[in-house]
């Protein structure tokens, strides 16, 4: 059992500001992904939860307790580092049970434990090894290993797959996935990769500049983006952004006009946008097909086979950039005039200030897409 | 007249024995020159009688150099000098020298210039420190010691007579302080900052840290500290020479300063020589322990 909550979060570098005040609570068992943009402030962010760093202003709260002057190693947490940070001098084993070794923990007892975290992460056959003697995927093992000896409350992951290479990448976080059903421990997980952050967490933390943008599930996110940099920080390949004019707010949604004056009636509303405005249209390339008529026409300008799928990347005629998606097998050429269709249901409208409109039952209901 | 050599390719030269020995040529003869040939003469005229104060006595001399150097009571006291002068010098400039690198490594105001001076000594010449220390610090009535030791009411103390060796520990200590902090510094600041914090987060407090991180990381810069350091002292020579002239007796005379009064006090050649070799054995014993002892840090 371990919740974490912070308050109010302030953190500064000298003249800069890192943290701008974060509110958050991370729920009991759950994976929670920090993710953002380098810089947005969530290392940071994670390394004043462990303890490394101390926060300028704001409550950090472990179950209730307050904890923002503990001692790191007295907090119950286990973090493991972007580059393992293992020691090379010592075993696998010794790495493993350093902790408890410092506690005081006698030698059978730290030799049980990290004989059952080798069991779980399969590393029996490493534990009298040098950490050079070992691949990275073992060195990650390791490094995790680590954390689950000291059977902390909460883990703390600092980007740990960003050193490994792509299949193994993927590799891991399926692991990582299942470690953490089994374990069911309060996690925090911190990385860059939106695909990382989608696959693994049971709630996603989109950080930027410091602040948080949007707290939510995966789909959440997906679905109902608050704001223009979610959406287009989450999807891949990126959401695609149109400018147009709001030109009529109405009761099932709203009407918006291309710069060539041809008009689209999107099911979303706001409630502060007035007619006038300047909005951004959001489509994802994968909610997009190939269509007869459409309002957006556009010229190709790079057909990416990537074998199930294939990507269009495209210029609009209103002079902005999309992308597509389309069937693998698809005969479009480079040059080709097309038209792109979308069902008005899977559009997203965001207003000149970047928050995004919503959709009428939600505002009626009160409820979100649940899954 | 000129001669056209065939170029050769990398391969051929490694398969044809007689060009890849031609092209080492140069180094060995180097390496002939420098250590071989003094080795050679040495040995040679260890077994000659060869005194400048009696030019007529020449020819083979047998053991007989052999005989009068191992008969003589300074030998065994100047080996064991020396062996005593390297080792309390590594352990005072490696010691010290971790407790800086560690210190220098924090943040503070002033570093740079703090690191500067600290590093200073190492550029004073060997005969000028040796001269700093004995005429202003250590001397029984202008020095520095002294007058603190009159201002408490203590009696001066005659260092070099009282306690030469320690005082010549202390002098070369000095100078090779800031070498050895130098490399221990950039060992400590070369350890990843992360594994830092993961000990933080494993429980460990300064103590710990030092000895279970820090320590073994330096591992290796010790290794190479000791070892360079043990080339330069074997031979320590101006500090004695300078201060304490290898006495009283010979109690702060080392194997290179027995060498140098049997040249230059007695213009013993033939003793000087075997007293050479002495010294080459010495040192040949200590690089095989040191190598041993080390070889493993140095190529992890």
């Amino acid at each position: 059992m371990a919740t974490i909550e912070l308050r109010q979060i302030r953190k500064s570098f000298g003249e800069s500001e890192i943290l701008r005040g974060i509110d958050l609570t991370i729920r009991d068992q759950e994976l929670t992904v920090f993710v953002g943009p380098s810089g947005c402030g969530k290392s940071t962010l994670l390394r004043l939860i462990a303890g490394l760093e101390d926060s300028t202003a704001g409550d950090l709260l472990l179950d209730g307790q307050r904890i923002n002057h503990v001692n790191p190693a007295r907090r119950g947490l286990a973090l493991v580092f972007q580059t393992y940070a293992l020691y090379p001098h010592m075993s696998v084993a010794d790495n493993m049970s350093f902790n408890l070794k410092l506690a005081g923990v006698p030698k059978e007892e730290r030799e049980r434990k990290v004989a059952e975290a080798a069991r779980i992460l399969n590393l029996e056959a490493l534990l009298q090894r040098k950490p050079k003697e070992l691949s990275g995927g073992q060195r990650q093992r390791v490094a995790i290993g680590r954390a689950i000896v000291r059977n902390p409350k909460v883990f703390l992951f600092d980007e740990p797959l960003s050193n490994l290479d792509a299949s193994l990448r993927v590799r891991m976080r399926v692991e990582l996935t299942r470690l953490h059903r089994q374990l069911r421990a309060t996690t925090i997980y911190v990385t860059h990769d939106q695909v990382e952050a989608m696959t693994m967490a049971d709630r996603i933390v989109v950080l930027q500049a410091g602040s948080v943008e949007q707290i939510g599930t995966p789909m959440e996110l997906y679905r109902q983006p608050k704001n223009i940099f979610v959406a287009g920080f989450i999807g891949s390949p990126r959401m695609n952004f149109l400018s147009a004019t709001l030109q009529q707010n109405t009761s099932s949604g709203t009407m918006i006009a291309f710069p060539d004056g041809a008009t689209l009636h999107v099911p979303l509303i706001s409630k502060s946008a007035q007619a006038g405005e300047k909005v951004t249209l959001g489509l994802r390339p994968e909610h997009a097909y190939l269509a007869e008529n459409s309002v957006l026409a556009a010229k190709v300008q790079t057909v990416e086979h990537l074998g199930p799928e294939s990507y269009l990347h495209l210029l609009s005629r209103y002079g902005e950039a999309m992308t597509v998606r389309v069937n693998g097998e698809t005969t479009t050429k480079v040059d080709a005039d097309i038209s792109v269709g979308f069902d008005p249901g899977s559009l997203h409208l965001f207003d000149k200030s970047g928050l995004a409109f919503e959709s009428p039952s939600m505002l009626t209901t009160g409820t979100g897409v649940s899954n | 007249m000129t001669q056209h050599q065939p170029v050769l390719s990398g391969d051929q030269i490694a398969t044809r024995p007689r060009g890849r020995l031609l092209l080492n040529v140069p180094a060995i003869s180097v390496l002939f020159l420098w250590s071989i040939v003094p080795l050679c003469m040495t040995l040679w005229f260890s077994f000659r009688r060869y005194n400048l104060m009696e030019p007529t006595r020449t020819g083979f001399d047998g053991w007989g150099n052999y005989r009068y150097l191992l008969s003589d009571p300074g030998l065994g006291l100047a080996i064991w000098n020396t062996i005593f002068l390297l080792a309390s010098i590594l352990l005072i400039t490696i010691g010290l020298g971790t407790l800086l690198a560690i210190l220098f490594d924090q943040d503070f105001f002033g570093r740079g210039i703090a690191r500067v001076l600290v590093l200073s000594p190492f550029f004073v010449m060997p005969t000028v420190s040796a001269l700093l220390w004995k005429n202003m610090i250590l001397h029984p009535e202008n020095g520095l010691l002294a007058f603190l030791m009159r201002s408490v009411g203590l009696k001066p103390v005659d260092w070099f007579a009282v306690a030469p060796l320690t005082s010549i520990i202390v002098i070369v200590s000095w100078q090779w302080l800031p070498f050895a902090f130098l490399t221990l510094l950039t060992a400590v600041q070369s350890l990843d900052e992360e594994r830092k914090e993961a000990a933080r987060m494993d429980g460990a407090g300064a103590i710990a840290m030092f000895r279970y991180i820090i320590w073994p990381h330096l591992g290796r810069a010790v290794a190479a500290t000791t070892m360079i350091e043990t080339i330069f002292l074997l031979g320590i020579f101006a500090e004695i020479y300078v201060t304490s002239a290898g006495g009283p007796g010979f109690a702060s005379t080392n194997l290179s300063f027995l060498i140098y009064r049997y040249v230059l006090m007695e213009y013993d050649i033939g003793g000087a020589a075997v007293a050479g070799l002495v010294a080459v054995l010495l040192a040949n014993l200590l690089a095989f322990f040191l190598m041993r002892s080390f070889a493993r840090n140095l190529d992890a």
